[in-house]
């Protein structure tokens, strides 16, 4: 798909984010695209206008007691501070990065052999989205987003409650010939642990392996099969620390 | 000859008033700074349609109840998260409470996906909510008359996941459409909505 077939195609998804029919993967993916279109960012506002119009046409008396039982409730419920100016996360200097995944590759030894598992999915696999949409929808989900060197963008969201991390790629270059993805799993004593390979493209991924405890997530380009221990350096690490 | 009290915040019947997006917006920044009697004041405008919203898409009373009661206390909580640049007070509002009850209904679904009556209770939905509009009041009317200018696919495609909360996805499988022109209709459908409206840009 040629980049511009692609805009093309994720400016068409304002209309259902507007009435919330996009499915989580597909909501992720156009959030990520309106924090850099403005364009998209005006036509979903006018958009909402128009659909607080439509409910016009349903109004309801709600319960008499409801009104008593919202006003006591707000009196337990702490109003939030204003929003911070967004803090943009960029990629790692790519100095920062390579120290990061030296350190982490010579204490992955220390922490064993892992087992490489496929576990790649697609929007369309039921079976994974599910999994994908527990955390995406989790309470407690954190994202950290990077723009690739190689071009696209990719995101990781993890849930410490679900105990998973899911990354989404999107126009994420293919790997070379001969060559996979693999993601990484940072454990705290910084050891990378193997949670999965994937092709590229735009695609959603569940990370093999308890996210819970890792301070990040690290992504190399290995031999097809993947490797035990990263062989080359990271081409993104998605650092915890900076999720929000 | 004695003059008639009229005290009830919002009597009962009426939509809410076509100028209430200046005071909403004004009594929001007052919610934004703990003011109780202006988030009371934004409930009495709103709602009956928020209410009848949740009603909607959730149907059934007690849970649309308890997500009528989420939706108010998370706009007491993220008050100070309203953007005046970004949109009417009463837009922002209703996104909340057409999120909500959607969360609630496709939670609902997760956990009961064997429904056979899914795609049975689907199809009534565009009829009903035309009949409805044509009772209720002057701005319904105007709702219906905007609605009017759509074509049948791009209503129903709307309705369904407006009122329906479903996916774009299951709204092409329910109408038959090709996968991917559900959301095509969406959008179409919302822009000649808009514009029919005279609201947003």
């Amino acid at each position: 798909m040629s980049p511009s077939e692609n805009t093309h195609e994720i400016h068409a998804l304002s209309g259902a984010y507007a009435v919330d029919a996009l499915d989580p993967a597909e909501k992720e993916l156009f959030e990520q695209h309106l924090a850099a279109c403005a364009t998209c960012r005006a036509e979903v506002a006018g958009l909402r206008e128009a659909t607080a119009s439509l409910a016009e046409s349903v109004e309801a008396d709600p319960p008499a007691a409801l009104r008593d039982s919202v006003l006591a409730g707000i009196r337990t419920v702490r109003p939030l501070p204003p929003r911070p100016e967004p803090a943009t996360v960029r990629a790692l200097p790519l100095r920062r990065r390579l120290t990061a995944l030296a350190a982490a590759a010579a204490l992955v030894g220390v922490a064993g052999v892992g087992t490489v598992v496929w576990h790649e999915t697609t929007t369309s696999d039921q079976g994974q989205l599910s999994a994908a949409d527990r955390v995406l929808r989790a309470a407690d989900a954190k994202r950290v987003e990077l723009s690739l060197d190689g071009g696209g963008k990719a995101t990781v969201v993890r849930s410490v409650s679900q105990r998973k991390a899911v990354l989404i790629a999107r126009d994420m270059p293919n790997a070379p010939a001969d060559r996979v993805y693999e993601l990484w799993l940072q454990t705290p004593a910084g050891a990378m642990v193997p949670a999965g390979l994937m092709k590229g493209g735009s695609a959603t991924v569940v990370l093999h392996g308890d996210a819970a405890t890792a301070t990040a997530v690290g992504v190399t380009v290995e031999p097809v099969g993947g490797s035990q221990t990263p062989t080359t350096a990271p081409i993104a690490l998605f650092d915890f620390e900076r999720a929000t | 000859m004695g003059n008639v009290p009229h005290l009830t915040p919002v009597p009962s019947g009426e939509s809410v008033p076509e100028d209430i997006g200046a005071s909403m917006a004004a009594l929001l920044r007052r919610c934004a700074l703990g003011d109780e009697a202006a988030f009371a004041q934004v409930y009495d405008l709103t709602a009956r349609r928020v209410h009848g919203l949740v009603l909607r898409v959730v149907r059934d009373p007690a849970q649309a109840e308890e997500v009528t009661q989420e939706v108010y206390l998370q706009a007491w909580r993220t008050a100070t998260r309203y953007d005046e640049s970004k949109g009417s007070a009463l837009a922002w509002l209703m996104t909340l409470a057409h999120r909500r009850a959607v969360d609630r209904v496709r939670s609902a679904e997760a956990a009961s996906r064997q429904d056979t009556t899914y795609h049975q209770h689907a199809h009534t939905v565009p009829h009903d909510t035309t009949a409805e509009a044509a009772e209720s009041s002057m701005e319904a009317r105007r709702v219906r008359t905007a609605l009017a200018q759509l074509t049948t696919v791009q209503r129903e495609a709307l309705e369904l996941a407006y009122f329906g909360g479903y996916t774009h996805t299951e709204v092409a499988t329910m109408l038959d459409l090709p996968v991917g022109t559900a959301k095509t209709r969406i959008r179409d459908g919302l822009i000649r909505l808009r514009d029919a409206m005279g609201v947003g840009q």
